[in-house]
This record gives structure tokens, C-alpha cells and sequence, in this order.
């Protein structure tokens, strides 16, 4: 197909590349022989040279590490949010080659979606009997409660993905077809995101075409899928939730094509209609981009254990009222059974020959097929039908005696479940290892989208790469490296972008309570971990300081009530606070660094740090990229140098010192860059209340009793960050009736008790409620009666000495105060967070019948 | 005969319910000699929403939702039958069980299309080899299929005993067999599974069976059950019916509803509701005859 040109001169970097004999190189015809596209590339690469190549591979790879961290999945590989390093070289494809793909592949779109339309429909297939009825009626993936639904447009198939391998002649097969919900169009545009900008004069160069056509073409279909009377539809992701392994590409596609990310959870279905679930209300959808497999999608027709998707949501499907991409039910395509049967399909269905071939594929339910395929197991690779079954991938070559009958025998006794497909040599590529290209095996899938009367093509596609050929046939992860697909173009690039043109009219909006109650949970929970990750290691740091300082260090006079600071919030064995326990305990310099560290202490700093680490990562379509970094950059950073977790007093006090100032940044993102949507003020109500619960033990360790030190006032208002203040407004003089005004009655300090009761009064009010009720809400009086408690505490409360009982009355109120604000929390989780409750199955019951004789 | 049929089934939950989403098989179905006169279904609370659709084995399905806190979800569901019993073919005439099987495999003909979607394992029918085994002693080489699947209904009936005890609604087939004791659904099952693992068509009726007070005795009300058998593919001779738990074949006492694949194909009420705890269900049943028995042939 290509002709081949001398290399130029300069091509140096590939020197000593030799794939091996027999087998399809994708840039070299035959050592040294480059192929025609790969021309540009290689001389612009050579000209980069090889030190420079790896040095911005570094770079780039830390861009892709910096994303995973962002989208990556919460799962136990959160350190691998994606299954393939990207590799430095991409793997080029010319515009003649591509449009042949192209078109091929547009053609199996069409025929798979002629299949399913008469598969769900008339079953033409099989009384024609092109298709044989067991392959069908024994297929999980076919929805007999979707047999008959109407398809608006005759389209079932909208996003179609096929894995494409090359043989030793050149040719191109496909492998696989995926026709549910195809997953690697993000990990596709993130590969192109990281690699133009890795190679951007390259990039340039080599005229490569751009992917954003597809995603637009992505976008206008799910725009004209929704119902023609609504101006702006809402399109919805529904994904699999953060512990699945598509998380990354469902976030990563959400944000790039601007969808709300939901999950099972968030959506209700009302009056046959699906909604979202927000604080305002139930808003209703019109369509749905799903990563969420067919039978999770309605717990009352299809898997009734699955949370995933949403009860009656077949029902609004079926009705038309909200449109599913992929249609359900495509599953049923997927299984590589098909690809046996396709070619005459094709003829039949198309009136034209299939263009690209399949690769050779025996299905075991017809018995000729069954009998080649146990004739020639060693050769071939055996599969499962209908995924789902757990059963592996086997390479019939590596199978022992015995597991080759075991083999054997379940073929035979269940043979519609298996299928047998070709060993195949794939086309090698170089993949940049160590400085040096090596040829590694290469896996291409590309994507389709429904688009006017056809289907379009991405101009590019994901690229797996490895060094075993057979690896990538066993599973759609495998593979150790990525590859961008670059597709060049013949004329100049069109340049293309997702965001509108400027001429487009757009209708101003403004964010209100279309916030998904899950969402505006895990911002609340987010805001009171940060603010008690900040309290904490405020006041450790204040004690660290003053432990490791040049004078007396533990026998300070207010290290004692720092430490029952500390015990207060649970952080510290209260052994340490009761005098005359001490002896049996270890000093206490020395459990500090430890206690601070150990994540078996649900207390603990670390503890807390993980779940504000967890909880924001599940909220990450909600922070900006920089607030989630600085929030990444914590977790990381907290941490021992030595693996053993010793650590000493002045290496935790430097990581205390970080940690505040980068919760100090998070905040600074939160309150400059967070728009004022319910959102925020979910996370910021939060805060407040730990912060409340904070200043209230701040201020009771000092009115313990009349023994506390002047000092212990000063170290009280530097955890409290109102030093300064303090200092402006008395100078030296360190007088407790003075500290207790600032950390609690000084309505101007945003640190004090009254501060954040006075702002939590403010946003309760600004919180969605039923307008007509003319009683306050339950959140918003606990909220008032907190406020006006501290209003009302007078100049004799605060001027009162520790034991007196004025003193002792505050201690009462402060005592109850800090009672109040958990139940002010439940109140307001209570009205907006907690959802109506998971769905649970009605009991059946079953027939009886009776015996009459 | 005519019927009129009332079947009720009341869930009563701990705490108030916000949302259920039900679906419904519960409409007796037309054909094989009987006809559906009238059907009613009454829902408390109110339905906010109700429809109905046919599914892909020609059944009637009802689905609703109630979208109002309720601590009650009552469904009756009304019906006049009138069964005349189908023509049921004599089972020595019927063709070998075997050139049934084989063209199964093989006509595409609408019929034998429809049928052949009843010959493997569905979800609550998972076949095995000692299935095969038991259902083998029925079909020697050449035996007419109903002669053959009529002995097969009379060996379940004589071989399991009836007990509502031993086995629960997610009992699977493999453990039933081992126990030798089931009830109709079980016995339904079993007989099916022995057909498709012959690589015969069978299928699975929901319906209801008039239960005959003992002579001279009053008929009690509200005491009958939901009942199942199966039917059985034979070939050119259609579809026959058989009832394993009572070795009959179903005549004028059977009121069919729907039929599928298994039981969860037609499980007269299904549902998920949104929230609430614990709940408890209760079922009448009552299969009222409109007119006196024909005399006994």
C-alpha cells in the first residue's frame, strides 16, 4: 500500500531499530527502508534528537501521572489510574490508509446496527436463517424486555469502537467490536492532549488531524437525540461511579464535553420521566451518554441487585422519554460469535461486501466450526462467548494435556459458550524504551459516532502497545504502553475546536440548585475534614514549636494545654493530660510524631487528611484542577521520610508547617476561584461548623481552671491565627477576658465562635427551601439559637476568673454549644443530603400451586 | 367454565414508602380455548402513574408506580375467564420426540422459530447432566413426545413430594433435584429443564387452579393459590400443556395467565421501592365458578 523512500540522512535515532523478520513493520518496510508517511516525523524527531525526546517523554508522562491523579479511579490502583504508560512515539498512519479504515469500519457501524435493529425487532435474521436462533436466545446480552422497543430514527447503534490489528501482509482485521458502551475515546484524547504538547512543532508539522470533529460530532448527536421541544436538554454521563476503572475517562470525557457526571444514586424516575436528583429538586433528563452495562440499568426489569442505574428506567426508555446511548440492549453485538456470520450479513443486509475482514472466528454452536476448532486447538485462542461468565481467555498452545481435555470436554458439553479465534502475528511499531526504539506489537481501536445518515470516523484512535503480540489479544487493558494515532492529514489541518464559535448565541446562565444531593453531601463532608485537618494541625504545630524550642521544651508552661487541646479533639491518649498518670506512659515528645502519623487512629491527622483525600477525589468535576492538586499535593506530602514512619520532632514540625500553609492555598482557591453556587456553600458550611466545634475547645482549655499561664493564652491565639490581632490591639499584655473575646464573641474575627455561627445563620438561609412554609426550618433555629447564645454572652461572663461561677456558666454554654452543632449538621443532612434511600426489591411471592392427590 | 377470579396481594411496610416502581403479570391471557371476558386491576393508593405494554411472549404486562408516601400498597387484580379447554392431541400420534428435536434445530419456520426460544437454559433453569439422565428413562428412541413427556409429568409427580417447606423461591434446579421435594414452581422447573436438556422446547405457565372443595363440603373462599406447569413443544402437534404437581393434563380447571421461560419471565408482581425498611406481603387468591360443573363425561 505504501511505497517506501530512501531515508533521509539524519535518521540516526533508528539506527539499529530491527523488527523482526517476517512480521509488518508499521514505520520501516525493511531496515532502514522507512515507510512513506513516517517521513516528516522521523526527520523531525531526529532533528529533536534523542536526549531531548526522553527529557520532554519525562515531562509528558508527568502530565499524565498529574491527570490520573486528577480522574484517576479510587479503587486500590488509584497509583495506576490508567492500565498503559504512554509512550514517546506515536504511532503515524497516512490519510489514504486511514480513510480506507474509515470507511470500512463506517460500514460495520451500519451493519451492526441493521443487526440489532432486526435482532429487537422483526428477527428477519433468523427466519432467513442467516443468524442461527441459539446464538440469540442463548446470549445473555439479549434483552428479551427490550424485544419490540421503538427506536427513534431507526438508530440503535450511536458510538461504535473496533480494535484493528495488522498481519504480516499489511493487512488490516478487526478483533474486536464494541457496541455497548465503548470505553477509550478519552484515554484517545488525553493520549492526543499530552502528546501535541510534548512534540507541538512535530505535531504542527506533520499535519496531523485533529480529534475534536469527533467529539463535536459526539455532541450534536446526544443534542439531537433529546425531545425537539426542549431548548436546552440536559445530557447526563452516567457512570460506573469512582471505584470503578472507567472512572478516569468518565470524568475526563464529562468535563471535556461539558455532561453532569451521575451515578445510579442521582437519578429518580417520576411519572415515567428520569431525573436528576439536585437540592432544588428533581430535574428531569433527556438523554444519557451510559458506561453503565444493560442489564444494571433498572433494578425492577433487569439485575435486581445492581445500583447502578435507576428502577422504571426501561419503562421511560421504552416511552421515549429519555434516550439511551447506546440503545439498551446492544450488548448483544459485542460477542465475537458475530464476526463468523458477518461477511454474508453484509451481502444480505448491505447488498455489498464487508470491507474490512474479521479476524477468523469459529463459533462453537455450529458443529462443524466446533469440530475444526477441537482439531486444531494448539493453534487458535479459545473465548468465551457472552462476556460475563468469568471464564478466561485461553491461548490454546500453552494448554497442558490435561486442562486441553478438561477444554475439550467443556466445549462439548456446552458449546454455544465458547468461540476459537486465530493466532494473529501483529504489525510492530518502535516504542521508545531506555533511549532507544524497540519494536513492540501494536493494538488500535478507534471510535464511531452516529452522525447525519452515517457514521464518523475519529481521525486518531488509542494505541496499545507490548512487547508480547499474544498479551493484547487476551484483555482490552493489556498492554504496557499507550500510543497517540496520529492520522495525517492530505491538505492543510482543519482547524477545529469544541468551544462555540463566537458568533454563536449563548444564553446566560447562572449555576443555581441544579447541584446532585450526592454531590452537595461529599462538598459538606469535604468542608468539615479540611477545616478539622486545619485545627489540628494548627494546634500540633504550635506544640511542635514549642517542644522543639531552645528553652525548656515539654516542661513549657502551657504544653499541657496544648496537649489537652489535643486530647479534646481526640487526638492524644487522655493518660497524658491527667497528672500523676504520666510515669507509666512514654514521654510524650516521643508518641507525638508517631500518634500524629498512624492511620489506624481514626483521629489522627493522617486519618483525616485520607478522608479529605477521598472525599474530594469523588467531587473532582466539582474543584477547580488546581484546588484538586493542592489537595493531592497534601496527601502526598504527609508523610515520614523514613519508610518505618520514625520520624523526629523537627521533620514533623516541618511537614505540620506545609501542611497548614497548602489547607491555607486550598482555602485561598475556595474563596477567590469557587463560584457562589449551593455548592460552595455546602463546603462552606462545613467548614464553619468544624470550625465552631474548634474555637469552642480552643476556649475551654483555657477556663479548665485559674492556673493557666500567660503563655498558654499566647500559644491558644497563634493556633487560633489571631496573634497578630491580639497583639495590634493590647500589645504585650496577655489577659484571658481579652483572648475570650477574640475566640468567641469578636464577630469581626473570622476565627471566632461568633463569626461562623453568624455566617452558617447566613447560609441556611440561603438554602433551597419550600417558600410557602411561614415557620422557620429546623436547621434554620438550631442555627438562630446557637447565634444568639453567643450574642448574648456579656462583658461579666468573659471578665469572670476560671473557677467562678460566671466562668463556670460559660463553660456550661460552651459545653452545650458544642452539643448543638452536630445536631445542626444531622438537620441539615437530614433536609438536603440524605437521599430518599437506596431501592430494595420487593419480596415475591411464588406460586404454590397445590397437590389434590 | 367460567371464572371469576380475585387475586389481592398487600404489602404492609415498617415505615412510610416515598416511591415504588411495580410491574405486573396478572391478566389471564387469550387462546388455547380460553377467552378473557373482563379484567380489572384496582391499586391503593392511587397509581401516579400506569401503563400497560405486551412483553415478547405475547403476555400482558402492567407497570405503575405510586409516588406518594404510603405505609400500604394493595393490588387486586378482577378477572372473568371462560375456558372451554384446548384440543388436546392424542399422545400416541403425536411424531417421535426425536425428528421434533431435530427440527427444532433446524426450521426456521415461524412456529418452530417461536418455539425453539423455549429449548435452553434460562436463568431459573440451568440444565445438567443428571437431568438428562433422569428425563431419558421417559424418551426412548421413537416415543411419541406426548406420549413421552406425559410419562415424565406422572414419574416428577410420583418421584417429589409435594412440600411447601424444602425449598424457597431462589431454590435452584440442581438442589431441588437432590431433594426430591418441591412445590408446583419447583416441579415446573424440573420437568422443563429435563425437556431442554433433550434439546426439546418447553415453557412455563403462570396461572390458577380451581381447588374442588371434598365432596358434600362448602367451597371456602380466598384459599387458592397461583399455580405453574409447563407446556410442552410437540412439534406439528403444538404446544400441550401438563401438570407435574397433579399428573394431569390442564382442561377446564386451569386458568392460564402468562407464560415465559421460567418463572421470572411472568412473576405476577415484581418491585423496588425507594427507601422505607422492613415489609411483610399477604396474597388471597380466589377462583370463583359462575356456573355449575358440566356433567361428568
Amino acid at each position: 500500500m505504501d511505497s517506501t523512500i530512501s531515508p533521509p540522512a539524519a535518521v540516526n535515532l533508528f539506527e539499529g531499530y530491527t523488527p523482526p523478520a517476517g512480521g509488518y513493520d508499521e514505520m520501516f518496510s525493511s531496515p532502514g527502508m522507512l515507510r512513506e508517511p513516517w517521513g516528516r516525523f522521523a526527520a523531525d524527531v531526529n532533528q529533536l534528537g534523542a536526549g531531548e525526546l526522553s527529557r520532554r517523554w519525562d515531562e509528558a508522562n508527568r502530565l499524565v501521572a498529574e491527570n490520573g491523579v486528577t480522574y484517576g479511579a479510587l479503587a486500590e490502583s488509584s497509583d495506576r489510574a490508567r492500565p498503559w504508560e504512554l509512550d514517546a512515539l506515536p504511532l503515524v498512519i497516512s490519510a489514504p490508509e486511514w480513510n480506507a479504515i474509515s470507511s470500512a469500519l463506517v460500514q460495520r457501524a451500519r451493519l451492526f446496527n441493521l443487526i440489532l435493529l432486526d435482532l429487537y425487532g422483526p428477527q428477519r435474521l433468523l427466519s432467513r436463517g442467516l443468524l442461527p436462533p441459539e446464538l440469540i436466545y442463548t446470549h445473555p446480552g439479549y434483552l428479551r424486555e427490550f424485544h419490540g422497543q421503538r427506536i427513534p430514527g431507526d438508530l440503535f447503534l450511536h458510538f461504535y469502537a473496533a480494535d484493528l490489528a495488522r498481519s504480516s501482509d499489511g493487512t488490516w482485521w478487526v478483533v474486536c467490536d464494541r457496541t455497548e458502551a465503548p470505553s477509550g475515546a478519552g484515554y484517545a484524547l488525553e493520549n492526543r492532549i499530552v502528546s501535541s504538547r510534548m512534540l507541538p512543532m512535530i505535531f504542527r508539522d506533520c499535519r496531523v488531524q485533529r480529534l475534536a470533529s469527533f467529539f463535536i460530532a459526539l455532541r450534536e448527536l446526544l443534542q439531537r437525540l433529546s425531545p425537539p421541544h426542549r431548548e436546552n436538554p440536559r445530557v447526563v454521563l452516567l457512570s460506573q461511579g469512582p471505584h470503578n476503572s472507567n472512572y478516569f475517562e468518565d470524568a475526563y470525557l464529562s468535563r471535556y464535553l461539558g455532561y453532569a457526571l451521575v451515578e445510579g444514586g442521582d437519578l429518580a424516575v417520576r411519572d415515567n420521566e428520569v431525573n436528576l436528583k439536585t437540592l432544588g429538586g428533581l430535574l428531569p433528563i433527556d438523554v444519557i451518554l451510559r458506561r453503565v452495562n444493560d442489564d444494571d440499568c433498572d433494578p425492577l426489569e433487569l439485575r435486581a441487585d445492581s445500583i447502578l442505574g435507576a428502577a422504571g428506567l426501561l419503562q421511560s426508555a421504552r416511552s421515549g422519554k429519555v434516550a439511551m446511548v447506546n440503545s439498551l440492549g446492544s450488548s448483544l453485538a459485542e460477542t465475537p460469535a458475530f464476526r463468523a456470520f458477518l461477511p454474508r450479513l453484509c451481502r444480505e443486509l448491505l447488498s455489498e461486501d464487508l470491507l474490512i475482514p474479521s479476524i477468523a472466528t469459529w463459533w462453537c454452536g455450529q458443529a462443524e466450526a466446533r469440530e475444526h476448532v477441537i482439531a486444531n486447538l494448539e493453534q487458535l485462542i479459545i473465548k468465551p462467548t457472552f462476556h460475563g461468565f468469568n471464564k478466561p481467555v485461553l491461548a490454546g498452545w500453552q494448554l497442558g494435556r490435561r486442562q486441553r481435555d478438561d477444554l475439550i470436554a467443556a466445549i462439548r458439553a456446552r458449546p454455544c459458550e465458547y468461540v476459537a479465534q486465530e493466532r494473529m502475528n501483529r504489525s510492530s511499531a518502535p516504542v521508545w524504551l531506555r533511549g532507544r526504539p524497540q519494536p513492540w506489537s501494536v493494538a488500535v481501536r478507534t471510535f464511531l459516532v452516529a452522525s447525519q445518515d452515517t457514521y464518523l470516523t475519529m481521525p486518531g484512535g488509542l494505541t496499545r502497545a507490548s512487547a508480547l503480540s499474544d498479551r493484547l489479544e487476551l484483555s482490552i487493558s493489556a498492554g504496557e504502553r499507550s500510543k497517540d494515532l496520529w492520522v495525517l492529514s492530505e491538505g492543510p489541518v482543519r482547524e477545529v475546536t469544541l468551544l462555540g464559535g463566537a458568533n454563536q448565541a449563548i444564553q446566560l446562565r447562572r449555576s443555581g440548585s441544579e447541584l446532585p444531593s450526592r454531590v452537595a453531601d461529599h462538598l459538606f463532608w469535604l468542608g468539615r475534614n479540611i477545616e478539622r485537618a486545619e485545627g489540628s494541625a494548627r494546634l500540633l504545630r504550635t506544640l511542635f514549636s514549642r517542644l522543639t524550642s531552645e528553652g525548656d521544651g515539654v516542661h513549657l508552661p502551657e504544653i499541657p494545654v496544648l496537649l489537652r487541646g489535643l486530647a479534646e479533639q481526640g487526638q492524644l491518649e487522655p493518660g497524658f493530660i491527667v497528672e500523676g498518670m504520666t510515669p507509666p506512659l512514654p514521654p510524650v515528645e516521643q508518641v507525638l510524631p508517631r500518634v500524629i502519623f498512624d492511620e489506624a487512629e481514626p483521629m489522627s491527622l493522617r486519618s483525616t487528611l485520607t478522608v479529605v483525600h477521598d472525599v474530594a477525589s469523588v467531587v473532582r468535576d466539582r474543584l477547580s484542577l488546581d484546588s484538586w492538586r493542592i489537595i493531592h499535593r497534601i496527601d502526598q506530602r504527609f508523610h515520614p521520610s523514613r519508610a518505618d514512619g520514625a520520624i523526629d520532632l523537627v521533620e514533623a514540625l516541618g511537614l505540620l508547617n506545609r501542611a497548614v500553609i497548602d489547607i491555607a492555598s486550598f482555602s485561598g482557591m475556595v474563596a477567590e476561584s469557587m463560584t457562589r453556587t449551593q455548592g460552595w456553600r455546602f463546603l462552606d458550611i462545613g467548614r464553619r461548623i468544624e470550625r465552631a466545634l474548634n474555637a469552642i475547645n480552643l476556649a475551654r482549655i483555657l477556663i479548665v481552671d485559674d492556673k493557666t499561664p500567660p503563655s498558654a493564652l499566647e500559644a491558644v491565639l497563634e493556633v487560633a491565627d489571631s496573634l497578630m490581632t491580639y497583639r495590634s490591639r493590647y500589645l504585650n499584655s496577655m489577659q484571658l477576658p481579652a483572648v475570650l473575646d477574640l475566640l468567641l464573641t469578636d464577630d469581626t474575627n473570622p476565627r471566632s465562635l461568633a463569626f461562623q455561627s453568624d455566617t452558617l445563620v447566613a447560609h441556611i438561609d440561603q438554602l433551597p427551601r419550600d417558600r410557602t412554609q411561614p415557620l422557620p426550618t429546623l436547621e434554620q433555629r438550631v442555627g438562630l439559637s446557637i447565634a444568639n447564645s453567643i450574642r448574648m454572652l456579656g462583658p461579666a461572663v468573659l471578665g469572670d476568673r476560671p473557677g467562678q461561677p460566671h466562668c463556670a456558666r460559660l463553660d456550661r454554654l460552651l459545653h452545650r454549644l458544642a452539643g448543638q452543632l452536630p445536631h445542626l449538621s444531622d438537620a441539615i443532612s437530614h433536609r438536603y443530603l440524605i437521599h430518599a434511600g437506596l431501592p430494595r426489591q420487593l419480596t415475591e411471592i411464588r406460586p404454590m400451586g397445590c397437590r389434590r392427590n | 367454565m367460567k371464572y371469576k377470579i380475585t387475586h389481592t396481594t398487600l404489602y404492609t411496610y415498617g415505615e412510610a414508602v416515598p416511591v415504588c416502581h411495580n410491574l405486573l403479570h396478572l391478566t389471564p391471557r387469550e387462546g388455547h380455548g380460553q377467552t378473557c371476558r373482563h379484567h380489572k386491576l384496582i391499586i391503593r393508593p392511587h397509581p401516579t402513574s400506569i401503563g400497560r405494554r405486551s412483553d415478547t411472549f405475547g403476555n400482558l404486562v402492567h407497570f405503575f408506580s405510586v409516588e406518594q408516601a404510603h405505609k400500604r400498597l394493595r393490588v387486586t387484580s378482577i378477572s372473568r375467564t371462560e375456558i372451554s379447554g384446548p384440543q388436546i392431541p392424542d399422545p400416541a400420534a403425536t411424531p417421535p420426540w426425536e425428528s421434533v428435536r431435530d427440527h427444532l434445530h433446524q426450521k426456521v419456520e415461524p412456529a418452530w422459530l417461536e418455539a425453539v426460544q423455549f429449548a435452553f437454559d434460562s436463568p431459573a433453569v440451568v440444565t445438567f447432566e443428571a437431568l438428562a439422565d433422569y428425563a431419558r428413562t421417559s424418551f426412548p428412541a421413537g416415543r411419541p413426545i406426548l406420549e413421552a413427556a406425559l410419562d415424565l409429568t406422572r414419574r416428577i409427580h410420583d418421584d417429589f413430594k409435594f412440600d411447601p417447606t424444602a425449598t424457597e423461591v431462589g431454590s435452584s434446579l440442581s438442589e431441588i433435584f437432590v431433594l426430591r421435594r418441591g412445590v408446583c414452581q419447583d416441579f415446573a422447573h424440573l420437568q422443563i429443564g429435563c425437556l431442554r436438556s433433550l434439546g426439546l422446547a418447553a415453557r412455563y405457565v403462570s396461572g390458577y387452579l380451581r381447588t374442588r372443595p371434598p365432596p358434600g363440603k362448602p367451597r371456602l373462599v380466598g384459599v387458592d393459590a397461583s399455580h405453574a406447569w409447563v407446556s410442552v413443544f410437540c412439534g406439528n402437534a403444538g404446544w400441550v400443556d401438563a401438570d407435574p404437581t397433579n399428573n394431569v393434563i390442564p382442561s377446564v380447571d386451569h386458568v392460564t395467565i402468562a407464560w415465559g421461560r421460567d418463572y421470572h419471565d411472568v412473576s405476577p408482581i415484581k418491585g423496588v421501592v425507594i427507601g422505607g425498611s422492613q415489609h411483610t406481603l399477604r396474597v388471597a387468591v380466589d377462583v370463583m365458578p359462575l356456573e355449575d360443573d358440566p356433567p361428568a363425561s
